[in-house]
């Protein structure tokens, strides 16, 4: 073989390892994709090839489900319910992250680390008990309720990525709008804060998606349709007895994943060194 | 001393409101962040522990302490053993799977070619979108009449038309389900944190190692293996947490059926829990998590200290 030879088929296998892994993981995205427009005569058809479509697209399902069922509901409290979980977060973990960052000694990172892991705690082990506190405080049923308890994993999350960014602020800068004459909070708030905009902006994207993916707290607290989250409204609410629409479940799915999808894949590289604890050095 | 740093100060120190002395405002900044989590985690954990030796039902509430009856009862029931069983074995196969792949992915996207950026956006998508709705889109490619799989599979003729398999209604096919979806989902993690490490290992060092002589394999475990072997195992950590503390995919996929076979303890705990209302039954199974989340924090915290030094 030629070294020419060896190179091109080199380059196809490497080519093909990449499109049956993109393949691998994107494949249910377009699978959604083609359910959500197709007919149904289309869909329930073992006859012809279902990769693409046979007979022509439709906005059918769509329609449905913007006319016929609670998805702008559900879409609607994700969006209440992630802004809260945000505005909660923003004003527990901005200052919490500045001052684990200024804390001098061993002391600060051991808390530091402490409240990291919370973020470990699953809600798998907590929702038993969460619920029966989330009905003593008479929310249960509510979107309040998840506004209430999606912090306790969004807060220790964001605390440690701005914890990890405050460092990165020199200690001057704060100490010398103390020295004139700046109270404390005034230093964080005037000078801090504008120097952490892209920080801020970081922990308003990861709040926001990760209370959209929460699922368990939601099945657990929540049972009226009108109150659901879009995650499990569509999970839940979209199946009629026994029967599975899957031209409206998959366009549900499509349009609700989308935006955090993109979030995600704009701010991955944040998310990483979040969890690594800055590990990774570029 | 203390004069010529008092004199440099607009104000005096003892005159200061009491908020603005650091030794105050410390605590005070980080007060609400743990208040929030003792409230909201740490109380509902001992509540739980507290249900978990009580007859607390949601029809009778009762704190009636029973001490560890419930934990013989559920440790002698022959459902939540398979359950445990089902726990260990979906997340130790599909961790082997997600951080094989992810290993793969990783060395191929570390590559510099035309459409990189596209084949990463797509692979990061699994672990992005919220898995409660990527499962579904599963559901529905493991559907009993008219999965795409099958389909495929009749296609190039590996699969009886006349005898298509049941994904989800057959205990192993329904098993392989949930450890592939699982799989899935944790990959493109697998693939960023490895980019992640491979991309801090130095390349004068790599550069060094070819010249004297170290080939593809020795190059991997001598020198990129050791430098990024913290980050693997944080990405371990957190995969096997949210593999082990699953109750998503089970729950949409199969419900934990046919009779049980997928069971996992987040499912068996929610059914328990919250579908019959046991709620002393549950917080037992439920709380069978902890001691490996001990384990798995207890290990994390090493390798972020050892990190730190």
């Amino acid at each position: 073989m030629t070294t020419m030879a060896r190179r091109i088929a080199g380059t196809g296998s490497f080519y093909s390892a990449v499109v049956l892994l993109v393949l691998f993981a994107a494949f249910p995205f377009y699978w959604m994709l083609i359910t959500t427009f197709k007919q149904d005569g289309d869909l329930y058809n073992l006859q012809s090839i279902p990769y693409w479509f046979n007979e022509s697209p439709t906005m059918e399902h769509i329609d449905y489900l913007f006319t016929d069922t609670l998805f702008l509901r559900w879409l609607g409290n994700s969006a209440l319910i992630g802004v809260c979980v945000v505005a909660i977060t923003l004003v527990v973990s901005l200052p919490a992250g500045y001052s684990l960052a200024r804390m001098p000694g061993r002391a600060a990172e051991n808390l530091g680390i402490g409240i990291f892991l919370t973020y470990l705690v699953p809600p798998t082990l907590l929702f038993l008990p969460l619920s029966r506190v989330i009905s003593l405080l008479g929310l249960q049923d509510s979107l309040w309720s998840l506004v209430l308890v999606y912090p306790t994993f969004t807060i220790p999350f964001c605390t440690w990525l701005l914890m990890g960014f405050f460092k990165s602020v020199p200690r001057e800068i704060d100490e010398a709008a103390i020295v004139d004459g700046c109270t404390m909070v005034g230093a964080f708030v005037k000078t801090i804060l504008p120097l952490s905009l892209p920080a801020i902006l970081t922990v308003i994207i990861f709040a926001f998606t990760l209370t959209m993916q929460e699922f368990v707290y939601a099945l657990t607290f929540i049972s009226s349709s009108d109150q659901k989250p879009i995650t499990l409204g569509v999970a839940t609410d979209l199946v009629r007895g026994d029967v599975y629409y899957w031209g409206e479940l998959m366009g549900a799915a499509l349009i609700s994943s989308i935006p955090v999808a993109i979030a995600y894949n704009l701010f991955l590289d944040r998310f990483i060194s979040g969890i690594t604890g800055g590990a990774v050095k570029g | 001393m203390t004069a010529i740093a008092e004199g440099t100060r607009p104000v005096p120190r003892r005159s200061r409101f009491v908020l603005d002395r650091p030794e105050f405002m410390g605590p005070l900044f980080i007060a609400p962040a743990i208040l929030y989590v003792v409230l909201l985690v740490a109380l509902p954990f001992f509540l739980a522990i507290y249900y978990s030796v009580s007859a607390y039902t949601i029809f009778n509430p009762s704190y009636h302490f029973v001490g560890l009856k419930n934990l013989k009862e559920v440790l002698e029931s022959d459902i939540f053993r398979h359950t445990l069983g089902n726990t260990f074995f979906f997340t130790i196969v599909s961790q082997i799977f997600g951080l094989l792949l992810g290993k793969v992915g990783a060395m191929l996207l570390i590559q510099d070619f035309p459409g990189r950026g596209i084949a990463r956006a797509l692979v990061v998508l699994p672990w992005a979108v919220p898995v409660s709705l990527a499962v579904l889109a599963w559901k529905w490619m493991f559907d009993s009449l008219y999965s795409v799989i099958n389909w495929t599979l009749m296609a190039v003729g590996l699969m009886d038309p006349m005898n298509p398999a049941q994904w989800l209604g057959t205990t192993d096919l329904a098993m392989t389900a949930v450890i592939t979806v699982h799989a899935w989902r944790l990959f493109p993690f697998g693939v960023v944190i490895f980019l992640a490490g491979l991309t801090s290992v130095p390349k004068d060092v790599l550069d060094a190692a070819t010249i004297d002589g170290a080939g593809f394999w020795r190059r991997n475990y001598v020198i990129i293996m050791p430098i990024i072997l913290p980050i693997i195992t944080i990405a371990l950590i957190f995969g096997t947490v949210f593999t082990f503390t699953d109750l998503s995919v089970v729950y949409l996929l199969t419900n934990g059926g046919p009779v049980n076979s997928t069971q996992v303890l987040g499912s068996l705990g929610f059914q328990v829990g919250v579908l019959s209302g046991d709620v002393s039954h549950g917080a037992v199974i439920c709380l069978f998590l902890f001691p490996f989340l001990l384990l798995a924090t207890i290990i994390l915290l090493k390798v972020l200290r050892r990190r730190e030094i």
